[in-house]
């Protein structure tokens, strides 16, 4: 026995002599967790919040979050001289004058990217494998409520410098709260303590964006990884994998040297991106007034779908009785998005009522193989791509010399257009896929070997797939769509007719699949 | 699985199979040394961020080919971070890989749902505690409770009260008054009419008091923005062209769709537009939205000139300028 190897266990029985925990620690040590690329997402999620965490504090030791007005007296000269507010001047100062505050700014703000993409990576990981279904519906809850927090913690947290650009973007908020009917304009003055943009605004979104926002994140990030603990990691079907058990790794030593190395790695690409790759450089922006504007604004890229669907709105506002509503702002502001991530975080429950599964589901469903879901998924992504893009149609519009015009109403179009396209292109590629499978399994793979059969006629030689591939490729079940009929057993008429024909046409689609290979469909092949 | 008989049976785990370092003592020195080796540059990216933060100066510059001029202070710990952290992470990995056991083990899993009987005697339990305290009877109690809870709940919304003042007529009111003088900005001088040529453009505020300081507030309110084009080009009605001035039009610079500064003035087509949405105002037409989100055109400001021939406004805004809000009456 190595000195190490004694040492920790002295440490191993300091700890169950204090805690009784032995068996416990012991089970978990030798917890197995599967392994495939597409779960490392998650894990990317959590260490770029690690890296905020981090890097944030470091930033909070020269940043002074006021609005206070002073005169730039800082290295950078093109702003010497400048009345701005003190918020703008210390994100100045760690820029220029604090070694490695640039640095830190660049990494706080590439890790907050990677956080939000890491999200949204995890969130269609987990919806196009099914993994959302029972028990882990609640884990799906707490992750769309993970992404909305993540959308609001880092729009706060790019507000914060109070440059011309970041000014612009909560001129933008202030007139969303502003818009709601009734009690918008008392909100907003709560909000700003008076007139925009006032001198309250930064002090008070700067509590938010490092007290109460990152200790909710805490809270549900560990709810979260403590389901994911006890109710053990979902894993794709293959051979020996079933819903019984768990194939993997045990945690100590393998999976805790991958995870723990993998931190290490996404700290590293994150310092190499922001020590090569400048991002919001404030300093070229300037101080904010509102009556000035950078030409080109353009929020981070998870706030880039909802200023796309703003850009995009028609121009439409009620003026009656003396009161203006202004839907061009409340529907691609609040309505829409409401509508998608209310809809996002009830998916789990709406799929179980229209394929009435309650059951436990530990496989994962290969994409697929649930053809309605899948493209239901691409649909949504569709939706946000074409949004995306009009929120960088000026800027695209400049790089493709095209006309904003032009863009606009392409996207104005193919936000109703190209979804549903997506969803019936997707469906079919789903099928077809199914198909292959199929073929795959009943004939094999081509090999390129010609052979000549007796009578002359030329034919290709397949190989036949191994009883694993053949196994991973067949395991998946198929469930037929629901049967309900109109009346119930003792023939009284079902209440709520219009629901129950939703459910059975949402069933009858979800249930369309290329039958998988059979005992008959092998017996068939071996006669020939 | 499902109930049918399954054409294709589960072959089972495949076998483990080992690797070089399982099996070749020679292999796993190799492996051994690869992972020290790979802390090792762990450590010299290290020694690069202390070097840069000790010694390179935080003004220098040097050119790195496809980047262009580096700041090599920020480029030195930037890359030396990077790497130190980046290999220990592939030490670890590299570790995991080649020398950590690497056999898949199967773990058993339970259904969640408890055997029925203890899942019933639950059930039970809790709805036998629930009568006991009477909820579903005593509904006195109940409609009191809900009162009560709910009342509190206003104590939070009554204590943020003081975040800030009600709006009043905040929203409606701008600092120009009948007689205000157009000042620019920046620099607060007066303008004379003839200091704009035909196709310029100014930003100006309202004059203010010698001494006393703008509020960020009130800019936001404030700003306009004056174009000059030839009285001719203009198909206003009557009382709109009343307001310009030869050929000088004045205009809220505040978006009437959510308030960015409309900036961007193009010469040719007579057009203002807001660079957040792409709202495009027709200056010849009252600043006619003719493009975008914004459903209402700027605001014009009345504009004439005072007896020294500068430019003053003949009266306040008529409409609130900036985005819309509830209160607003739009008629
Ligand atoms: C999920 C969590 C977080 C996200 C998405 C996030 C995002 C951001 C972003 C995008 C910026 C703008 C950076 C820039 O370009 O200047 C920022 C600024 C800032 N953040 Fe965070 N942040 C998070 C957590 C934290 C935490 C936990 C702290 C502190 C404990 C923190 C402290 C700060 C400070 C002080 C600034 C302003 C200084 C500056 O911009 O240089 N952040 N944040
Ligand atoms: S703020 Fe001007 S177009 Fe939206």
């Amino acid at each position: 026995m190595t000195k190490a190897e004694k040492t920790l266990g002295s440490v191993a029985n300091y700890v169950d002599e204090r805690t009784g925990a032995a068996a416990w620690m012991k089970k978990n040590l030798t917890k197995v967790f599967p392994d495939h690329w597409s779960f490392m997402l998650g894990e990317v999620c959590l260490y770029s919040f690690v890296i905020l965490l981090l890097s944030g504090t470091f930033l909070t030791f020269w940043f002074d979050p006021s609005q206070r007005e002073v005169t730039y007296e800082g290295t950078y000269a093109p702003l010497q001289g400048l009345k701005m507010s003190a918020a703008y001047a210390s994100t100045l100062h760690i820029s220029f004058e604090v070694r490695g505050g640039l640095l830190m700014r660049q990494i706080h703000h590439w890790a907050a990217i990677i956080f939000m993409a890491a999200i949204v990576g995890h969130l269609l990981r987990v919806f196009f494998t099914g993994a959302f279904r029972k028990p882990r519906e609640f884990n799906w809850i707490l992750g769309v409520g993970l992404l909305t927090l993540g959308i609001v913690e880092g729009f706060l947290g790019y507000s914060l410098p109070d440059d011309l650009l970041s000014g612009t973007g909560i001129r933008i908020a202030e007139a969303i709260i502003q818009a709601l009917p009734v009690v918008g304009s008392y909100l907003a003055f709560f909000a700003f303590g008076g007139a925009f943009p006032g001198e309250s605004f930064i002090p008070r979104i700067f509590t938010v964006h490092v007290l109460l926002l990152p200790g909710a994140f805490l809270a549900l990030i560990t709810i979260h990884l403590m389901l994911v603990w006890y109710q053990k990691h979902t894993q794709f079907p293959g051979p020996g994998r079933t819903e019984k058990n768990v194939v993997g790794y045990p945690l100590m030593p393998t999976y805790m040297a991958k995870a723990g190395g993998f931190f290490f790695i996404v700290f590293g690409v994150i310092a190499f991106l922001s020590a090569v790759a400048s991002i919001n450089p404030i300093w070229l922006y300037g101080p904010y007034t509102p009556g000035q504007i950078s030409a080109g604004s353009q929020p981070d890229w998870y706030m880039g779908w909802l200023d796309g669907l703003v850009r995009m709105a028609p121009p439409l506002e009620t003026h009656a009785f003396g009161h203006t509503i202004s839907w061009n702002i409340l529907i691609p502001g609040l309505i829409v998005p409401g509508i998608l991530f209310t809809g996002m975080a009830l998916y789990p429950f709406i799929e179980s009522w229209f394929t009435g599964d309650k059951r436990e589901h530990h496989l994962l469903d290969r994409p697929r193989n649930a053809p309605n879901r899948t493209a239901l998924g691409v649909m949504s992504l569709t939706f946000m791509m074409v949004s995306l893009i009009n929120g960088g149609n000026d800027i695209i519009a400049t790089h493709f010399s095209m006309t904003i015009n032009q863009i606009m109403w392409g996207t104005r179009i193919g936000i109703f257009v190209l979804p549903p396209l997506a969803f019936i292109i997707t469906k079919r590629l789903c099928l077809s896929l199914q198909r292959a499978d199929r073929d795959l399994v009943l004939h094999g793979t081509e090999t390129g070997r010609l052979l000549r059969l007796a009578h002359g006629e030329f034919v290709e030689v397949h190989a036949p797939i191994s009883a694993e591939k053949a196994w991973t490729l067949t395991s998946h079940e198929q469930l037929p769509a629901l049967e309900l009929s109109e009346t119930d057993s003792r023939g009284v008429r079902r209440p709520g007719g219009i629901k129950n024909k939703l459910r059975l046409r949402l069933s009858k689609a979800h249930a369309v699949a290329v039958p998988k290979v059979s005992a008959d469909d092998l017996k068939e092949i071996e006669h020939h | 699985m499902s109930n049918e008989i399954e054409a294709i049976q589960d072959p089972g785990l495949p076998a483990h199979v080992h690797r070089e370092a399982d099996v070749d003592p020679i292999a796993e020195k190799r492996a051994e040394r690869q992972v020290a080796i790979l802390f090792a540059i762990s450590a010299l990216g290290t020694l690069l961020l202390i070097y840069s933060y000790v010694f390179v100066p935080q003004d220098l510059f040097i050119f790195v080919p496809v980047m262009g001029d580096q700041n090599a202070h920020q480029l030195g710990l930037g890359l030396g971070m990077a790497i130190s952290l980046f290999f220990i992470g592939m030490g670890a990995i590299q570790w995991a890989r080649t020398l950590m056991p690497d056999t898949e083990v199967v773990a058993h899993r339970h259904e969640f749902r408890s055997p029925e009987n203890e899942r019933e005697d639950f059930v039970k339990t809790v709805k036998e505690r629930a009568g006991t305290a009477g909820l579903g009877r005593r509904s006195l109690i109940k409609k009191s409770l809900g009162a009560a809870l709910g009342l509190s709940a206003l104590t939070p919304l009554l204590l943020l009260r003081d975040l800030g003042p009600v709006p009043s007529k905040e929203l409606e009111k701008t600092s120009w008054k009948s007689g205000t003088r157009l000042v620019t900005d920046p620099g607060n001088r007066p303008i004379l009419a003839s200091d704009l040529e035909v196709g310029a453009v100014a930003q100006v505020l309202p004059a203010i008091a010698e001494g006393t300081e703008r509020a960020l507030s009130d800019i936001g309110k404030d700003a306009v923005l004056l174009i000059r084009l030839r009285p001719s080009d203009f198909q206003l009605t009557p009382e709109k062209f009343a307001m310009t001035h030869d050929g000088i039009i004045a205009f809220s610079k505040i978006c009437s769709h959510m308030g960015c500064a409309v900036a961007l003035y193009e010469q040719q087509t007579k057009h203002l537009l807001c660079p957040c949405h792409q709202s495009t105002f027709d200056v010849t037409r009252g600043a006619k939205v003719i493009f975008g989100p914004a459903a209402r055109p700027l605001p014009q400001l009345d504009i004439t000139i005072d007896s020294e021939g500068y430019l003053i406004a003949r009266a306040p805004f008529s409409e609130p300028v900036g985005p819309s809000f509830w209160e607003r009456n739009s008629q």
